[in-house]
């Protein structure tokens, strides 16, 4: 197995905007950035200093196709326990921003590790699922599934749908200072997790599949949300894509 | 006197009957797609020469499959004349003993079963040719009795529309029209009227309307993401010490990453050299998408097409000052005039996957049967060239052995190849594959793309080799391995010659040429994603599904 | 994995380097990352890789023992983790990091 001087993750402490923070950047070039044991021992250790430290926030950069396989068992652990010292640092209040922009997405145990933080920041190349594109083709059948068709992989794990349907936080352009200037926007903002929230998230997700049970498509669902013209979606630039959203959840549906 | 009785229309005679057989099947001259077996069946007779057009892209493919579906009993002893073997129905023919004897040029994922079949006794190979030489024997002795088009459209009498997909249609159209064969064109659509007209009708004996579009490989298409940092080095080694040095403003580009990175630097590293206007100004090409932004920002003035790339038809459309275009807006294509636009033009940089102690390059490898497709005839020394340009004249210049000799211009033909491949493979050979070839295919001579007595100058990431101002052959085999890196070849190269060849030009490094190899970074992409073509094209690039991460 | 080792001892001034240390690269498919450090070792440069191709160790060993020869290298380590990369590819990440310590980073 290849090894690297940093296992496919920098870890550190600096300042933003003048804020200190502690953040964390995955090496997606890195076996696609897959997390193993000491990858993930680096990014529990930051977040249990930052528990310690209290910083304006955990940055994460995401870019990690999941648990390196092949570290069996200790990387399955290592996933565990960033897991679980996530949510210990979001129940103490800090928050913890991630941000998704790289070529691999966030697949697997990565995509729980973001979708357990406060805020998710991400560039419309950016993904978001459980199971990759070849996965789901494998099990369900090419039918059901083309990983070839990217523009079918990207609406329907790609950031701007996971961005309508509530589980990305922000769309920005695929730019550095743009992602900089997004999580400077969310420094200091906690979002508590409490039993009612936890809750409220759960009946929200079962009345998403009892919303959506008949969408074929992720355009079904976008239309079905009150996007006019669905098939432009995937075209728009950030800007105007945050302008359509804004309208959306201006007219409350 | 010559006997009185001698026929001399025998052909047009059989035309006679092929179209009466064929007639009985059509409404018109529109066959329906489900009578397009039949009708193969009815106009061609044993023994003729075909033609099912199928190039680089466009495909007969509907045509093609009609034809595999005959019975072998009918149909025999086809000797098939055509530029391309990509479908498997290409070779299903030859299998089935439809067809025995095969004229071709180049045959891409189908090279591995045509080596098998040729093993086999199945295929009996004429020649590998360049595409304007089996263009040119289509009017000398390899006429189609019966040729299998593919077109966009076309309307009740028989006019054809080929969209931007022009291709090689004209040239098989015109030899068979006029040695009195058999012209069939399968369309996407039968209309009323058409858009512009590509074949007039009195050339076209059928029509078939498929049942589903013809087929089209974007294959001109080349993921900036993909580009390496290699690639950006040795690209801005081929602006500073070539199209800078000879001011090369007309050129032919080959198709691989390599080429894609020269085209990318030019708006960045190229403009801020000062060589918008200068080079790089004309060029022979498909419509890479690569090549928009050198258009946007001004550096590409004009663009002649072999064919189109799919997902550009829009921005070509909007771009008639750069590219060709029909009364009806869309580009036309020409791949014979593109093919001679090239040769006449003043460079040509293209990669290949053998080079060999001469500077013979070859991309045929010991168990494929690939061919050569355009790059024999664009890198070739056009010595029927006579007009000057700056770069042609420097290239003659460099190359005269002997005051005495006469002035000439020379075509600059430039190779550009890392050391090693994918694998560690090493790009640099003693001996190129071809020869074991030559052996396994009984023919006379190795299949080379490129003669090293073409190829003026070799470039790789260790620097650039100047062909034509080694003196002699035993120069010119020090100078090819003193840029073959670390392969075998390049370990043997006379390490005490490096640096007379530096101070003579004929070997020069990166550093020789100013360039700071931290610069070969990415960064320098005017383009790093598909997606910032599309911003470049103003959204008029519709880049295919398959090539999208959005 | 193959691990190899090379000392180099080029007669040569003392390097002198902006920076204590620099990396560059990735260990990816056909790419790999460069670590060179300044170092006081008897005026030698010391060499460590970790490839995932075997049986290339001359090959190394002639691009490295260039490299040194080339920029006259002396007190220097390089540590290397390889996945696969040409030697197109190692000669551009070792030249790269070495115009980041001589001149330091970009």
């Amino acid at each position: 197995m290849p090894v690297a001087f940093d296992d496919g993750v920098v870890t550190g402490e600096g300042l933003i905007a003048g804020h200190r923070v502690l953040i964390a950047a995955q090496e997606g070039g890195f076996m696609g950035g897959a997390i193993g044991e000491v990858h993930g021992a680096k990014i529990t250790g930051l977040i249990e200093r930052a528990i310690e430290t209290r910083p304006a926030a955990v940055i994460l950069l995401l870019d990690s196709g999941g648990v390196r396989l092949q570290e069996a068992n200790a990387g399955l652990l290592a996933m565990g326990e960033i897991h679980r010292v996530l949510l210990d640092a979001r129940s103490t209040g800090l928050p913890i921003l991630g941000a998704i922009g790289g070529r691999n997405g966030c697949y697997g145990g990565t995509s729980i590790i973001a979708r357990c933080c406060d805020c998710l920041i991400a560039s419309e190349e950016g993904r978001l699922s459980i199971s990759g594109p070849e996965v789901i083709e494998t099990v369900e059948g090419i039918e059901e599934f083309d990983a070839q068709d990217r523009a079918l992989v990207w609406r329907t794990m790609g950031a701007k749908h996971r961005r309508l349907i509530d589980e990305i936080d922000v769309i920005v352009p695929d730019d550095m200072s743009a992602f900089r200037n997004a999580i400077i926007a969310q420094l200091n903002v906690s979002r508590p997790l409490s039993l009612e929230t936890l809750e409220a998230e759960q009946s929200a997700l079962r009345r998403r599949v009892e919303r959506f049970r008949d969408a074929a498509d992720a355009r079904d669902i976008w239309r079905a949300l009150g996007v006019d013209s669905p098939e432009c979606v995937s075209e728009m630039e950030a800007d105007d894509f945050n302008r359509l959203v804004e309208g959306l959840e201006g007219s409350g549906s | 006197m010559p006997p009185r009785d001698r026929v001399m229309n025998r052909v047009a005679l059989r035309y006679q009957s092929r179209i009466k057989r064929g007639a009985a099947l059509a409404n018109g001259k529109v066959v329906d797609a489900k009578d397009a077996t039949a009708l193969l069946e009815a106009v061609i007779e044993p023994g003729d020469r075909v033609c099912i057009e199928g190039n680089n892209q466009k495909h007969a493919d509907f045509l093609s499959a009609a034809l595999a579906a005959a019975s072998p009993g009918k149909l025999n002893e086809l000797h098939i004349v055509q530029s391309n073997i990509a479908l498997p129905t290409h070779l299903d023919i030859f299998e089935s003993g439809i067809a025995r004897k095969l004229d071709f040029c180049y045959s891409g994922p189908q090279g591995l079963r045509l080596f098998n079949l040729i093993g086999e006794g199945k295929v009996e190979v004429g020649a590998i040719h360049t595409y304007l030489e089996l263009y040119s024997r289509y009017f000398v002795d390899l006429s189609p009795h019966v040729s299998l088009i593919a077109a966009e459209m076309a309307d009740r009498e028989g006019n054809i529309y080929t969209g931007p997909n022009t291709e090689d249609t004209p040239a098989i159209a015109e030899a068979t029209a006029f040695k009195s064969g058999v012209l069939i064109a399968q369309v996407n659509r039968v209309v009323d009227r058409l858009p512009r007209v590509d074949v007039p009708a009195d050339w076209v004996s059928f029509v078939v309307p498929a049942p589903k579009p013809h087929y089209i490989e974007p294959i001109f298409t080349r993921d900036p993401a993909a580009i390496t940092e290699v690639q950006i080095l040795m690209a801005m080694m081929v602006i500073r010490g070539i199209y800078e040095k000879y001011s090369i403003a007309t050129l032919n580009h080959g198709i691989g990453f390599d080429t894609a990175a020269i085209e990318l630097i030019l708006p960045t590293f190229a403009e801020e050299l000062g060589l918008r206007g200068k080079i790089c100004r004309y060029m022979s090409v498909n419509p890479c998408p690569t090549l928009i932004p050198a258009i946007e920002s001004g550096f590409v003035e004009g663009i002649h097409c072999a064919g189109s790339e799919l997902g550009m038809e829009r921005y070509v459309a909007e771009r008639s000052d750069v590219f060709f275009i029909g009364r009806d807006g869309s580009m036309r294509s020409n791949r014979v005039f593109c093919q001679l636009a090239g040769h006449y033009s003043d460079l040509f940089i293209g990669s290949t996957l053998q080079i060999d102690l001469e500077g013979n390059s070859s991309t045929a490898t010991l168990d494929r049967i690939t061919g050569f497709g355009g790059a024999p005839n664009f890198g070739s020394d056009s010595r029927g060239r006579r007009h000057n340009s700056k770069g042609w004249l420097m290239a003659g210049e460099e190359g005269r052995r002997d005051e005495r000799a006469i002035p000439r211009g020379r075509k600059l033909v430039v190779q550009m190849v890392e050391t090693f491949r994918e694998g560690l493979t090493p790009t640099f050979v003693e001996r190129l594959d071809a020869w074991s070839l030559m052996s396994t295919f009984k023919s006379p001579i190795p299949p080379v793309m490129i003669y090293g007595d073409d190829v003026t100058h070799i470039v790789t990431e260790e620097g650039i080799a100047n062909l034509l101002l080694c003196r002699t052959l035993e120069e010119r085999e020090q100078a090819i391995r003193s840029v073959a890196g670390y392969t075998a070849v390049g370990l043997g190269r006379d390490r005490r010659l490096v640096e007379q060849f530096r101070r003579r030009g004929v070997l020069v490094y990166p550093e020789d040429l100013g360039i700071d190899k931290r610069m070969a970074t990415r960064d320098l992409l005017a383009a790093r994603s598909i997606k910032d073509l599309v911003r470049w094209s103003g959204g008029l690039y519709d880049p295919p599904a398959r090539f999208r991460n959005w | 994995m193959e691990h190899l080792e090379f000392k180099f001892s080029v007669v040569g001034n003392a390097t002198t380097a902006a920076q204590a240390s620099a990396i560059v690269g990735v260990v990816g498919s056909g790419n790999l990352e460069v670590l060179i450090e300044n170092e006081d070792l008897d005026g030698t440069c010391e060499v460590s890789i970790d490839t995932s191709i075997h049986r290339f160790g001359a090959t190394w060993e002639r691009v490295l023992a260039d490299f040194v020869e080339r920029h006259r290298l002396s007190n220097i380590r390089i540590s290397i983790n390889d996945g696969g990369a040409t030697p197109a590819v190692v000669a551009l990440r070792l030249d790269q990091a070495i115009a980041d310590l001589l001149r330091g980073s970009r």
